[in-house]
């Protein structure tokens, strides 16, 4: 199949594996901050095919992860409301919230369905004219203009009962504050989706002011090999700089059109990001302008979210302080069955991640 | 079904109530019939697909199923049509020869006849083209919203023939056995999903729903040596070969350069987020031979219309954790892992 047969070449990857062993000299360690690379690298079995002195470290690139408890307890209280149908990706169905799950809540008979989409949401919202139509909007800039797009229909169609509870985030604030804190790691393998929305230049700051090479990636076996290829050269040559491995998708300025979307509907706001605390600029909120489609102001009592627990170790591992095998819950307590944090629960957490895809060791 | 009890697995917390993730095929339906289901009923194990009673000399194979796929018409077939192949494979995989069917059907005050008809029919239809009768059955109808559309529970008995009792346990089965399936999977569960109209793209995917006993007939006749069969349905491939695993004790080594996918599966599982693995099929079924007899029992699937993209995926390894270790195509290898979590509710 084109666009993903020529990326998973055995021979090529073969090759790749053996010049990065050639050329690797020194321990070194990558931080993936996207959570489909997490799942592509341990899907593919990209470890075992790295030399010992190679890590890869998870960062906060799992958009389900880093959403707080207190979200998923505004969605459960927004899914109680009479007449309301709420809309969500299906990864945040098991998330658990502080007092409930929007799993449970449906099995309770709360009315929540999956979307692929925001539109598809904005489509039940149109079929449903006496209904409030609740939409989770969670994501970072690739899943954000598909949102800002929704919204905008919204607006010119003069929609009334359809809503929006905002979770987007931007990622290179989230970067730099993990590099602030003293991460340590040898490079980037930037976000490939991210890269094509936003373009390569988000991530200039990176070499400029931390000395760090940073790659953007595609997701097929060989795009990962080759990218860390290109980490390793970098710091051989002593060479760190913004690159484009993944670049039949992405380029230095991104996609324009959805950026006007982005800039029309959302304006930053600073935000919670779990197991990091709040990011200055880090999230993205409706502009006065759009308001009217705000979820959270349906949302008239106070809920009081309980913070996460000690024992779980998310918050190092979402800022990649930490392995989920150093964590004492994994693998035995905390399982993709009876999930603990975030990261145990979506597909591209870095713990749920880590339990299905072990290496056999 | 087998089941079995995985480090992991916290028995001492169940549910208040039932969520659709119990009914998904994985971990949690596991749980569910261990700790209800045997408890109540006392069932021995291992539980298999179909049950195998002896009566003066004959062994009998009985099975149940109930079908409540949404929508009940789905490209490559429909309800009635899963309903009568489903039962016959379950009958089939145990190395039985299905003889004769129950239905029992729940429908919805306003469903139109006409549907019904259709459903009826095309179940007449499968039950002549796998040999089997229908021969008795019950229908009750219910409120409008007390169920959806129409549901279908269908029984099944068929003979065991001697010889063939170790094939639903795969007692027999030893290191260095092979693997094979009969063809490319993931399209019953895209079919269905693509059926539904609540999604926003159509895809050329068709159900591979049908009756294996044909096929299983030949892969008998093949070889002396059939060690086991199963059929792959909820919970896909990555669940049977898991299920596998625990029955027998060993470990399973797979290729995934060697699992046929279809193009248009494969693509709409990148676009979604599904591994092929995990999805439900309803005509594939997965066949354990001696080793040495492969080549010949793939040939004579190769020879069937159901078999004709059957492959070799496989063999049964020494592995004191009972893990299925898959070679991926990219030269690494990983854990495949039992399913976990809500994988698409109401596809068979």
């Amino acid at each position: 199949m084109k666009y993903i047969d020529e990326y998973r070449d055995e021979v090529l990857i073969r090759k790749l594996a053996v010049r990065i062993r050639e050329s690797a000299v020194q321990d070194l360690a990558f931080m993936e901050v996207c959570g489909g690379h997490t799942s592509a690298i341990h899907r593919f079995g990209i470890p075992s095919l790295l030399p010992g002195n190679i890590s890869l470290i998870s960062g906060p690139g799992c958009p389900v992860c880093v959403t707080g408890r207190d979200f998923i307890d505004k969605a459960v209280v927004l899914c109680r409301m009479e007449n309301t149908i709420l809309t969500t990706f299906g990864d945040l169905i098991r998330v658990p919230g502080s007092f409930s799950s929007l799993e449970k809540e449906k099995s309770e008979g709360a009315d929540i369905r999956i979307v692929f989409s925001a539109l598809e949401a904005l489509d039940i919202a149109r079929k449903n004219p006496g209904k409030n139509i609740v939409f989770l909007a969670i994501g970072f800039e690739t899943t954000a203009p598909g949102t800002a797009v929704t919204v905008q229909q919204a607006n010119m169609d003069k929609f009334n009962n359809f809503y929006i509870l905002s979770a987007h985030k931007v990622m290179p604030p989230a970067m730099e504050a993990i590099l602030n804190e003293g991460v340590k790691i040898n490079g980037f393998i930037c976000p490939g989706h991210v890269a094509a929305v936003t373009g390569s230049s988000i991530f200039d700051f990176i070499p400029d002011r931390y000395n760090l090479g940073c790659v953007i990636t595609g997701f097929e076996p060989i795009d990962i090999l080759q990218s860390i290829m290109m980490l390793v050269q970098q710091i051989n040559n002593k060479t760190p700089q913004v690159e484009i491995q993944y670049n039949r998708a992405v380029t230095r300025s991104g996609n324009l059109i959805a950026l006007e979307y982005l800039k029309r509907i959302f304006e930053p706001c600073d935000a919670y990001w779990r197991g990091i605390g709040i990011i200055k600029g880090s999230g993205l909120k409706l502009r006065k302008e759009f308001d009217r489609f705000d979820a959270g102001k349906l949302i008239t009592s106070d809920i009081r979210s309980i913070e996460d627990d000690g024992s779980c170790i998310c918050g190092e591992i979402l800022r990649g302080m930490k392995r989920p095998d150093d964590c004492p819950l994994f693998p035995l307590v905390c399982t993709p069955d009876n999930p603990v944090g975030a990261c145990m629960v979506s597909n591209e957490g870095a713990c749920n991640t880590w339990y299905k895809y072990r290496k056999d060791e | 079904m087998k089941v079995l009890v995985t480090p992991g697995i916290n028995t001492g917390r169940m549910n208040e109530i039932i969520t659709l993730n119990q009914g998904s095929g994985g971990r949690h339906t596991h749980r569910l019939i261990k700790e209800i289901f045997i408890k109540s009923f006392g069932i021995a194990e291992p539980l298999t697909d179909s049950a195998l009673t002896d009566n003066s000399g004959v062994t009998l194979a009985l099975t149940t199923d109930s079908y409540v796929v949404d929508p009940v018409f789905f490209p490559g077939g429909n309800i009635g049509k899963l309903a009568v192949c489903g039962t016959v494979n379950d009958i089939a995989v145990s190395g039985a020869i299905p003889k004769y069917m129950a239905a029992a059907f729940i429908i919805e005050e306003g469903f139109p006849l006409a549907d019904l008809i259709k459903i009826t029919e095309s179940m007449a239809e499968e039950a002549e083209r796998a040999g089997v009768k229908i021969i008795t059955g019950d229908t009750k109808v219910v409120e409008k919203g007390k169920c959806d559309k129409i549901f279908i529970t269908t029984s099944g008995t068929g003979i065991l023939p001697d010889g063939r009792k170790h094939i639903s346990t795969g007692e027999r089965i030893k290191p260095g056995d092979k693997i094979i399936i009969n063809g490319p999977v993931g399209n019953h569960a895209l079919a269905v999903l693509g059926a539904r109209k609540n999604l926003s793209f159509s895809t050329p995917v068709v159900s591979d729903c049908a009756s294996l006993n044909t096929l299983i007939k030949s892969i008998m006749t093949s070889s002396e040596k059939i060690l086991f069969m199963r059929d792959l349905t909820r919970g896909g491939l990555g669940t049977v070969l898991n299920e596998l695993a625990g029955m027998i004790g060993s470990g399973i080594e797979i290729n995934e350069v060697s699992i046929p996918v279809d193009d248009p599966v494969k693509g709409l599982c990148e676009m979604l987020g599904f591994d092929p693995l995990y999805l439900a099929n309803e005509g594939k079924v997965l066949v354990v031979t001696g080793n040495g007899e492969e080549k010949r029992v793939l040939e004579a699937m190769r020879a069937d219309p159901h078999g004709k993209q059957s492959q070799i995926i496989g063999e049964i390894k020494e592995n004191s954790r009972n893990m299925v270790i898959l070679n991926t195509f990219a030269g690494g290898k990983r854990i495949l892992e039992m399913p976990s979590g809500l994988q698409l509710p109401r596809i068979c």
